[in-house]
């Protein structure tokens, strides 16, 4: 049940780590993204997130990111297994 | 030959730059410091190359004004050097395969390589270089460590003319070379780094950002305060005013001449602030009260800027600045802004769209003051108690919060969201800070005394003339009943337009109420640029947007201004 699994990185908790599944976004925000490196296949850790929808902080290819709301809304990450327990 | 310095923001081309070629340029630790290209030369062998900072992009198809500039310059150089931070070769060398597609020469600068070993990352050069098929140099730009070699490899650069790629199939190259070259061993998290999730967390990174802010503010005065009472202040009034009462002697205490150079003498003696000679407040203007606050607030930020606080700060202000139709990242140009609107406006560069171009630099030229202001304001309002100098700040505070909801609400186009790296804290490299700090002071120095004295000089002119005694009757209906100033007054104004910090200074003379005072300033501060902030607004906007900004700059000023006249 890969669903269950797969969640929204606005939607994850601080500390949940996961794969990127997919982007789902018109051109410009996948090609903001994807220049910096966040890209379907890539793991990603969910740092922190700010009040009131702000934006949200991760760690990918270590580095770490902040990533404005509605755009995390747009990014599907497969949670990994110890992350769901 | 003609060579060019590109990769990702922040991963020290400037440093490399400045390593290379002599040239000191502006280093921050933070994306987006460089946001046009700066020139030098350096030695190869026999020749001098041109070697050009390109600002810091993170792909070839660009998403910001300063990505742009780095596409355009790409066209124009015979070699490339790609830094690359050799920390993060995952997310740096997807640039590198983009240039490695071009055709142009490329050599790679792995830089920062110092770093790789406390971060337990081991990377294959040779089969690296293999992969690559160019050269690859290992560098420390902020030691100096590689530079030579790579200025030797600068000649062996080649291009393997990769045949051009999707963005999949580049990632995909990417991911196939990072396997085959590097290997990350296991460690734990730093106190750097439990520091740097701490300042981005919802109420921890909030106390940190207004615990920042607050002690900023009061490092800043206090280092000023302490110059003033310290060294400048017993300067001017204990070694430079009898020479200036000797030289009124000698210029009979009276006169044309007398009044241009002296100024008019208050009470038999030289008064500082209000005399208004050349070498009386002409000078002590600019020493005695702007320089400094440009020294101390410029060690602070570049403290801030190298630490690598700004980002951080830029994520806790992103809900805040969307409202007024910016995202988080603006807060950096703002910030720049209470140094000199100048920079400020440049570093909007590193804003995504137009209208969140527009919007940030009408309202830093609108409602931040820049030092030499600031300075002023603490010098005159403060003197008649801090509660007003309070009323001024916050009174530009909701200007600022009310006209960008206002702009937000009204100017066309799209506000992206925000999207930024994160640098690590690093420690800041003292000389270097500190070399920053110096040629910021000194371009306050170089850029604004020419034109202090020149203002001074102006005025006097004009006032020998009757020239503002027309003006001033001509105004003196908006002035008088609207702003409920002095028609005087005026003249400030009008001067403002060259420098606001003599501006300000020319109502010191004018005896005015603490409440003509407040308002005054708050006018002062909102109303058309200086001269430098205009030609900068003219170039960035372009004629069309530059003239809304300052139709919307001067109706906010008298609006502001005649409120602030009526509530009070």
């Amino acid at each position: 049940m890969p669903d269950e699994k797969q969640t929204t990185l606005a939607r994850m908790r601080a500390g949940q780590s996961g794969i990127v599944v997919q982007l789902q976004g018109g051109h410009g925000l996948v090609d903001r993204l994807s220049a910096l490196g966040v890209i379907p296949g890539k793991r990603i850790t969910k740092i922190s997130s700010t009040l009131m929808r702000g934006p949200v902080t991760v760690e990918i290819d270590r580095t770490r990111l902040a990533i404005g709301f509605g755009m995390a809304s747009k990014i599907l990450v497969q949670l990994d297994d110890e992350s769901t327990k | 030959m003609k060579i060019l310095l590109m990769g990702n923001p922040n991963v020290g081309k400037s440093v490399l730059f400045s390593r290379l070629t002599g040239v000191r340029v502006i280093v921050s630790n933070y994306p987006g410091t460089t946001v046009s290209y700066t020139r030098g030369e350096t030695k190869l062998g026999e020749d001098t190359a041109e070697v050009i900072d390109v600002p810091g992009t993170y792909t070839l198809e660009p998403t910001s004004e300063a990505e742009e500039v780095a596409l355009q310059m790409l066209h124009t150089g015979d070699v490339v050097i790609n830094v690359v931070n050799a920390t993060n070769l995952e997310r740096n060398l997807y640039l590198t395969l983009q240039l490695l597609e071009k055709g142009v020469p490329v050599v790679v600068a792995l830089n920062m390589w110092d770093d790789t070993r406390h971060q337990g990352i081991d990377i294959d050069l040779d089969k690296l270089r293999e992969l690559l098929g160019v050269p690859v140099v290992t560098t420390v730009a902020v030691t100096g460590q590689g530079i030579k070699e790579l200025v030797e490899n600068v000649l062996r650069a080649t291009s393997p003319r990769l045949p051009l790629r999707r963005r999949d199939e580049r990632w995909a190259a990417v991911g196939s070379i990072i396997d085959q070259v590097q290997h990350v061993r296991h460690r734990h998290h730093t106190w750097r780094e439990r520091l740097s999730d701490a300042s981005v967390k919802p109420f921890s990174g909030g106390i940190i950002a207004l615990a920042v802010l607050a002690a900023s503010f009061i490092v800043v005065r206090f280092i000023a305060e302490g110059l003033i009472g310290y060294v400048f202040g017993p300067l001017f009034n204990n070694l430079w005013a009898p020479v200036l009462m000797r030289l009124s002697e000698i210029l009979q205490g009276g006169g044309f001449l007398h009044d241009i150079v002296v100024g008019r003498l208050i009470g038999g003696q030289v008064n500082f602030l209000q005399s208004f000679g050349l070498l009386s407040s002409g000078l002590y203007v600019p020493f005695a009260m702007v320089l400094p606050y440009v020294i101390s607030f410029y060690l602070v930020l570049s403290l801030l800027e190298d630490v690598g606080y700004l980002p951080r700060l830029a994520v806790m202000v992103d809900t805040i600045m969307h409202r007024l139709g910016l995202h988080g990242y603006a807060i950096i140009p703002t910030l720049l802004g209470l140094g000199c609107n100048v920079p400020a406006i440049l570093a909007t560069r590193i804003l995504e769209s137009k209208r969140e171009r527009f919007i940030a630099a009408t309202l830093i030229s609108i409602a931040i003051p820049c030092a030499a202001l600031q300075a002023m304001i603490f010098g005159l309002v403060g003197e008649r108690g801090a509660q007003y100098v309070v009323i001024v700040y916050g009174t530009l505070f909701l200007v600022w919060i009310i006209l960008g909801t206002i702009l937000r609400l009204t100017v066309r186009g799209f506000t992206p969201e925000l999207l930024i790296e994160i640098p690590p804290y690093r420690l800041p490299q003292w000389r270097a800070m500190l070399q920053k700090v110096w040629m910021r002071v000194y371009g306050f120095l170089a850029e604004a005394i020419p034109i202090i004295l020149g203002a001074v000089l102006v005025i006097n002119i004009l006032y020998f003339f009757g020239v503002f005694e027309a003006i001033a009757n001509f105004t003196a209906p908006l002035i008088t009943n609207f702003l409920g100033l002095p028609k005087e007054a005026v003249t400030a104004i009008v001067i403002g337009f060259l420098r606001k910090d003599v501006a300000l200074g020319m109502l010191a003379p004018l005896a005015l109420s603490t409440k003509q005072l407040v308002v005054g300033s708050v006018v002062l501060a909102m109303f058309f640029p200086c001269i430098a902030t205009f030609v900068v607004l003219l170039r960035e906007l372009g004629v069309v947007n530059m003239l809304k900004s300052t139709g919307i700059m001067i109706a906010a000023a008298l609006v502001t201004g005649g409120i602030l006249n009526l509530v009070w």
